[in-house]
């Protein structure tokens, strides 16, 4: 059984004054995740990330197309209980303080009245809330209010966890510790499927990512093995000038600094450029692998044309 | 299911408290303190008659208000804001969420009249030196306006179910206005003939009676209200409040919130 799992889910929103013209967010999304895998869900902004999410939590409704959490059909109300939901840029009830927050989503979410306030002093210590006390959250700073937002997704310890952008709009403290509090959750085998454009946070957390652009998906794969796709340079080093000439054309790009060369190559090249080196008796200083980045691999997926576009 | 309605009802109420919409009550207070030298300056009897029909009118119209300026707001604001994501994503039914709205407002609204009874009382007692039996007859007259509080709600509430505040505000209003005057508009439809009467029938129907519950002025001037018109008005009120609910949560179920 998969944790999450989407069929053919699409959306299309009626646009201008008589809403007759048909725009569609979402074209045929088809997408499994696995019980305990860090996804994430990787686009550039207006790319369909958010319409997903809300077709997801049943806040919009599908075109067609159908999606199944931890087996059951979302519209399946039950099926919450076990789901979390980070929206993104949230917004709270600014007159509640974060306790009065955390009881109110306890008691819709159905938790136990037994044990809720020590449950709920317990997760504002984890996120790191444990001394606001009564403080209402109109007050807080956008960074205790995304981690309100974390704490409010997982109040009722749930097996799925989705968040939208979870990083957006926090400064890099922020960020990091937002980043732990995912890696917590990671760690506690919660299956989290989360939407982003930041892509170094996707490639510290996820173990899988997927690409969607234009409302389409262009790509999924696992993170190592997407980095290892891209990964096909070598910066090669070495001494002398002299056969720089000899190697025009089998060099991507190289820079020269005093007599020093560091040059990178296509690793099909990588052969020749070095027995050229050793022709030229050029000195060797290092080769080395590069690595991709999910950048590399991201910015391919959404610089290809799209059905849409064909 | 009693939980969840609970914890919005509950919820519903406390974002009203602090949003200070109880400070009315202050301006309610205000009122009566301000027009109390005006009932020593009549006679006695009048001064009770003028006291009563001020202090219910005032409870009536100050709860109308709220619950027209708040009940537009109830489901708009919280789609505007997007707080109904983190709702929605729990297992929240979307009528449990229209239903907890409504009565956090009608408690709000209960909450406020029954307050403003009390000053009036208090008023009464100052002014009469005394309170009699006769009095009690005020409680069947703020449970009317009560009984209007939950027809003017639901009327709101299904307006903002589809329209945007300030259309919601002018149907509500209008709609609220037509209502006084529906027992006139009943007389006209009896008197008409042919297309004219059906015509007039059926709107005089489809609008709220509020004309049936003002009984204002018979408190006021101290007779009595039948039984058979309680019950009427509180059956009458329950359906129409239930069916203008039940459009909205209706028009609610199938919305794609943006």
């Amino acid at each position: 059984m998969y944790a999450i799992e989407i069929q053919g889910l699409s959306k299309s929103y009626a646009v201008g004054f008589w809403k007759k013209q048909s725009q569609p967010a979402l074209r045929g999304l088809n997408l499994t995740v696995e019980p305990g895998e860090t996804f994430g869900f990787l686009g550039p902004n207006g790319a369909g990330k958010t319409t997903t999410l809300k077709l997801l939590m049943g806040i919009t409704f599908p075109t067609s197309g159908s999606a199944r959490i931890l087996g059951k059909d979302l519209r399946d109300p039950q099926i919450k209980k076990r789901v979390g939901f980070l929206p993104e840029q949230p917004y709270f009830y600014d007159y509640l303080s974060a306790p009065e927050l955390l009881t109110y989503y306890a008691q819709l979410s159905g938790v136990a009245t037994p044990g809720r306030s020590q449950h709920i002093q317990a997760l504002l210590d984890r996120v790191g809330l444990g001394d606001v006390g009564s403080k209402q959250l109109r007050k807080f700073s956008k960074g205790m209010l995304q981690r309100v937002g974390i704490a409010q997704a997982i109040v009722h310890d749930p097996e799925v966890i989705f968040l939208d952008e979870p990083m957006s709009g926090l400064d890099p403290l922020g960020r990091y510790e937002v980043r732990e509090l995912i890696q917590g959750l990671k760690d506690a085998g919660k299956t989290i499927f989360f939407s982003t454009h930041i892509l170094s946070d996707a490639e510290a957390l996820c173990d899988r990512v997927a690409v969607i652009h234009k409302g389409e998906l262009r790509g999924v794969g696992v993170v190592n093995d997407l980095r290892s796709a891209s990964a096909e340079k070598a910066e090669v080093v070495w001494k002398g000038t002299a056969a720089l000439s000899t190697l025009a054309g089998h060099l991507t790009e190289s820079h020269v600094t005093g007599d020093t060369v560091r040059a990178t190559v296509s690793t099909e090249t990588l052969d020749l450029v070095l027995e050229k080196l050793r022709q030229q008796q050029a000195r060797l200083v290092s080769v080395t692998p590069l690595h991709g980045t999910l950048e590399d691999y991201f910015l391919a997926k959404t610089s290809e044309s799209g059905a849409a576009e064909a | 299911m009693t939980s969840r309605l609970s914890a919005i009802t509950l919820n519903t109420f406390r974002e009203a408290v602090r949003d200070r919409v109880l400070y009315n009550l202050i301006l309610f207070v205000l009122l009566l303190v301000a027009s109390s030298p005006l009932f020593g300056a009549i006679s006695i009897g009048i001064q009770r008659l003028v006291l009563i029909n001020l202090s219910l009118t005032s409870i009536s119209l100050f709860g109308v208000v709220i619950a027209i300026f708040i009940g537009i707001g109830l489901v708009f604001k919280e789609i505007e804001k997007k707080t109904l994501y983190t709702i929605l994503s729990r297992p929240v039914r979307r009528w449990e969420f229209i239903l907890g709205k409504y009565f956090g407002l009608v408690l709000t609204l209960t909450v406020n009249a029954a307050l403003m009874t009390v000053g009036v009382y208090v008023a009464l007692l100052i002014t009469e030196q005394k309170l009699t039996t006769a009095d009690a007859r005020l409680m069947v007259a703020v449970y009317f306006i009560i009984l209007q509080f939950l027809m003017v709600t639901a009327i709101t509430l299904l307006f903002s179910s589809f329209s945007t505040p300030i259309f919601s505000a002018v149907f509500a209003f209008a709609l609220f206005a037509i209502g006084k005057f529906a027992g006139d508009l009943r007389t006209v439809a009896a008197m008409a003939h042919g297309a004219t009467k059906w015509l007039t029938t059926a709107a005089a129907y489809a609008v709220p009676n509020f004309a049936s519950l003002d009984v204002i002025p018979q408190v006021a001037y101290n007779q009595p209200i039948s039984g058979s018109l309680i019950v009427y008005n509180t059956l009458y009120a329950l359906l129409y409040s239930a069916a203008m609910i039940a459009g909205a949560v209706l028009i609610f179920e199938r919305r794609n919130l943006k």
